[in-house]
This record gives C-alpha cells, structure tokens and sequence, in this order.
C-alpha cells in the first residue's frame, strides 16, 4: 500500500497575515510558515496505518516554494519515509486548476493507492484540491471525512453533509480529504529528526512532470482587484460596577439588535 | 426549445433528503439574477424533480434544467456529467454553485475536467464589461479581492449566508435535461443519517445573531449560558476553538479561520480572548459585543461594545434585563 499525503505551507494563522497589495500574492515574509494543520492530521491518519500495517509506503507531496525544505523535512520526521517537492518560480501564483493538474502529475509519477488530503486549507479556504485531483487521476473521491477506516483494498468513513452524515466508501486508488475531527499530530522525536535527514526528498520542477504554466488550452483563474479593509475600530469599552447587564441591554435596544 | 438568453447565470443547486432545494439556493438566484438570467440546474434525488424545479422557479429561475440522479448512491460524479451537459446546452456567462462540501467537490472535478477557471469562496459577484467578476474575502476578512477568469465562463462557488439579496419568482418553465454518463468512478454512499433537529435556534452559518463562548465558561455545563443568552436573543450559538478542545461543545460550532465564518448582524463573544484564528471567523459582523474579565483581551480591540467583568454576573443580568424590557 502506497499513501500519498498532500502537506502545504501556510502562514500561521495565530499571526498577523499578509498580501502582498501590488503582486497579490501571499506576502510569505509577513509572517510565519508552518506546515497547516489539517495536513499534519492527514499524515497522521496515514502513519497510524503505517503502523498497523507493515509494508505500508508513506510519501509526503507539497507545491511549494524554494524555502519549504523546513516544513517538508517535518513531514519526514513525523515518520513519512519520503517526500516530493514540486519547486518552480512558474507556479508563483498558480491558480487551483494549475495547481490540481500539477499535484496530478506527481502523483502519477509517483505511484499511489490512496491519496490523504485536508479537507480545506486555512489560507486558500478553497477545498477544491481533492475533488480536482480525483477527477485528473480517474478515482472515486470521498472528502470531507470525520472519521476514517483504511483497509487493504477499500477506505471508508462518516461525511458530514449540511443535512446530516453520510457513510461513504470506496475501493482503492482513491482520494480522500479529511476535517479537523480526525486526531492531532504526533511530535517528532529527536530519533525522527535524525532519521528525516537520511530520507529521500525530491524535488520536482514543472518541466521534470512534462507540464508547462502557461497552456493555452486551460482557462484560468485571475486576481483582478486587492485592497485591504481599514481595521476595525475599537468602540466602547466599560467595566462592570454592577450594572454592566442593564448597559448592555441599553445598547442592544437602542441599536435594534435585540 | 428555445434559445438560452445569452447572459445567462447557470446556478446549480441539488435536492436535500426531504427533497427541498439546499438551504444556499435563495441566495445563489438572488446573485445570478443580479448579474444576469438564472438558469438553474436541479440535481435531484430520483423522483425530487418536478418538485424542486418548481422551488428554483420561485426562487427566481427564469428556466430550470432537471438532472435526477441515475444512481444517488454514487457520490458525486453524477453531477458532474449533468453539469457538463447543462453548460453545453446553455453557453452561460458564469456558473454559480454552493461553497459546500457537495458544492465545492462538483466545482473541483467540473473544472478540472473541463479546464475553466474556478473562483472559489465568494461573497459576491458583479459584471464588468469583460463578464462576471467574483468577489471574495480573505485572511478573515482583513483583504477584498476581485477575480475572474482569463477566458470562458468562470465557476463561482458562493460562501454560505453570505447573499442578501433575493430574485423575483418566475413562472415555472422545467425541461428534463439530458445527461451521457461519463462513467467515471465514484465512491459509494452506504447510508445516510438525517440530522435531527434537536433546537430551534438558528444555524450558526448565515445566522443574524451569534452569541458565542470561550474558554471563559469554564465548563460544558456552565457553557449553557451561552445558549440561554442565544435564545434570549432568538441567536445562534458558536465557540472559540479552545472552547470546543475543551469538549464544552461539538466541533460544528466552531468560529474561526478553522471553522465557521459569520458576517452576522451582531456577535456577541463571552470569555473568548480573541485570538488572531478566531477573529478571522467573525470579524466581519457588524456589531461586536465582548464581555472578558481580562481587560487586555484582543477582543477588545474589534469589539463596539466591551465589558470588562465576570461574565457569569453580567450575562445573567443582560438575560433578565432583555426578558424585561420585552414583557
């Protein structure tokens, strides 16, 4: 069994983040990167398989810039036994479908049973990537799963919908994305770090995949406009002597919001 | 059949397990037929058809397609092949689609296959002289961004709650749409639970009121004063993420970049320091109240109107003087 799983560096989302209001892109050194969550929990699902499992082939793949070898070497501490690196100035600002067809190529390269994603990263917010992914590579795709069974030849699990929850299945390959209800992360210990510096990390440029970013053929999509929101003001600020309850209820009156 | 009008908006919107409409429809017809004419596609449940062509008419499609589901066991791809057939017939200038799971996953794999362009997580569309332009709100809402696509009609998925405005009804006009298969794989539905509406209170997504807890509660039997204060107000209730890590309660209210964002009418935050995730979910409502006992709470900084004090004084003070004032 070989496992993808998709890892992507995000800025931290317990910082201040930045675009960049000329370029539009992400301003990466406005704050700090960090491997996104939901990628960590993804690879954990798919070590804890590993696990249980033995022969079972763990590869991280990330689109990222040059200066992602930190959050990648991560991935490989954690206990992934390699990783892929799709690395080239061409995909500055790639748009979802540019980076879906990317993502596909590695991944047929690469060779696959089951592809763990997030179900939504926290700076795009888009979740496209799976469903995008699954239709490119020619496989069933069962995302947003809040809980997960991996077996031999099928994974299965809950998807919560806005109605109510769904128990879907699929017969491998397959892709699938995962929600924040799955278990957190393991931290790498020293022994992990140590090891991660003896594993295979590969990089990949666009032309390594026989791709090219500026197809003709493909439409794509574009930022016309930027701007950012002046800040929110602070408003009123009172301490409670007692009578703070009544204040409030005065307020919400007056302004029709009770 | 007549022609397609040639600004045509092609909004898809799929059945429920009750057979209604998903709730995001409204909204989606409402910022189609500001841009353009509504055409719906239905995605129906076998049988749901007729029905939910009927729903999108009153919801303001001038035309509606029907694609029922051949096999509503399979997730997805089904959708996909109506939507390509649907696109085809109708040439339209933009397609309009839910930013929901079910919505985003039809989108991704539409796009993908037809290479268009995909502009996701909207909060608003316009048309320019070029074609239609999407709107979104970034980082939190601290960025408005504008985009589109390099040529073809850009698929738009529509934040959730986030369309005010609501189309005309029309008179019904449905036709059955014909879709070929692709055949493609998809992974099975097995079973479906229905969620049983276990309050009344309103959805948290797209709701006018929240009044949400922290970690401030203390405890998930002392976070029950969140929802007396919800339900005082006729509220729905959120959390910050560490209210929720702490099991005060369920992950589905969450409030924060990982989460819920709301843009609501008024946001009321009790014991949730503010942290940067958190604000990111609600910083755009209009109205922030924030009641922490720590004066120095980031919250303070956002909220319009702060108290400083315990909020287990305070909020049952508010409740009593709120059921007062409404006798």
């Amino acid at each position: 069994m070989k496992i993808i799983v998709l890892v992507k560096e995000v800025p931290d989302t317990y910082g201040d983040r930045k675009l960049n209001l000329e370029t539009g892109l992400a301003d990466r050194a406005a704050s700090e990167a960090v491997i996104d969550e939901i990628g960590e929990r993804a690879l954990e699902l798919a070590l804890t398989y590993a696990d249980a499992n033995q022969g079972t082939e763990v590869a991280v793949l990330t689109l990222a810039p040059e200066g992602a070898t930190a959050t990648i070497r991560k991935g490989l501490a954690m206990g992934a036994g390699s990783a892929t690196h799709i690395c080239d100035e061409a995909l500055r600002g790639a748009d979802l479908g540019l980076t879906a067809e990317t993502l596909a190529a590695a991944i047929r390269r690469m060779g696959f049973d089951l592809v763990i994603t997030g179900n939504v990263s926290t700076d795009g917010s888009g979740g496209m990537i799976p469903a995008m992914l699954a239709e490119l590579l020619d496989v069933p795709h069962a995302t947003g799963l809040s809980s997960v069974e991996i077996s031999d030849g099928a994974v299965s699990g809950s998807r919560p919908i806005e109605s109510g929850v769904q128990k879907v299945s699929a017969g491998l390959p397959a892709v699938i994305s995962i929600t924040e209800a799955l278990p957190g992360a393991r931290f790498p210990n020293f022994k992990g770090i140590m090891a991660a510096k003896k594993k295979p990390l590969e990089t990949l440029t666009l032309a390594d995949l026989g791709l090219t970013a500026d197809d003709p053929d493909a439409a794509r999509s574009i930022m016309l406009t930027i701007a950012e929101k002046p800040p929110r003001a602070a408003g009123i600020k009172i301490i409670d002597e007692g009578d703070a309850g009544e204040k409030l209820a005065d307020f919400l009156i007056e302004n029709r919001l009770a | 059949m007549t022609e397609f009008p040639r600004d045509a908006i092609l909004v898809v919107v799929e059945t429920r397990a009750s057979g209604e409409l998903e709730k995001a429809a409204a909204g989606l017809f409402g910022a189609a037929a500001a841009v353009g004419t509504p055409i719906a596609l239905v995605l129906a449940s076998p049988g749901a058809g007729s029905a939910a062509a009927a729903e999108a008419a009153v919801l303001g499609a001038a035309r509606v397609l029907v694609a029922e589901t051949p096999d509503p066991s399979a997730l997805g791809v089904s959708g996909v092949d109506a939507l390509v057939a649907a696109v085809e017939l109708t040439q339209p200038d933009a397609i309009l689609i839910s930013h929901s799971l079910n919505g985003r996953d039809l989108a991704g794999r539409y796009a993908a296959r037809q290479r268009a362009a995909i502009s996701v997580d909207a909060v608003g569309v316009s048309r320019d002289d070029e074609g239609v332009v999407a709107h979104h709100s970034v980082y939190g809402g601290a960025y408005n961004v504008t985009s589109t696509s390099t040529f073809g009609a850009p698929v738009i998925t529509v934040r959730q709650g986030s369309i005010e405005a609501r189309a005309t009804a029309q008179p019904p006009a449905s036709e059955t749409l014909d879709v070929t298969g692709s055949g493609k794989p998809a992974a099975r539905i097995d079973a479906f639970e229905e969620a049983v509406a276990a309050t009344s209170r309103p959805e948290l997504r797209g709701a006018a009121k929240v009044v949400a807890g922290g970690r401030g509660l203390g405890s998930e039997e002392q976070f029950a004063l969140v929802g007396q204060l919800a339900d005082t107000l006729g509220a729905a209730v959120g959390a910050s993420r560490a209210a929720v890590d702490a099991g005060y309660i369920p992950a589905s209210q969450q409030v924060g970049q990982t989460g819920v964002s709301v843009s609501s009418q008024l946001y009321i935050a009790l014991g949730i320091s503010g942290a940067i995730q958190h604000r990111a979910g609600m910083q755009t409502a209009k109205t922030i109240v924030a009641i922490n006992k720590d004066s120095d709470a980031p919250i303070f900084e956002i909220a319009d109107f702060g108290v400083v004090g315990d909020l287990f004084k305070v909020v049952p003070q508010l409740i009593s003087a709120l059921e007062a004032r409404k006798k």
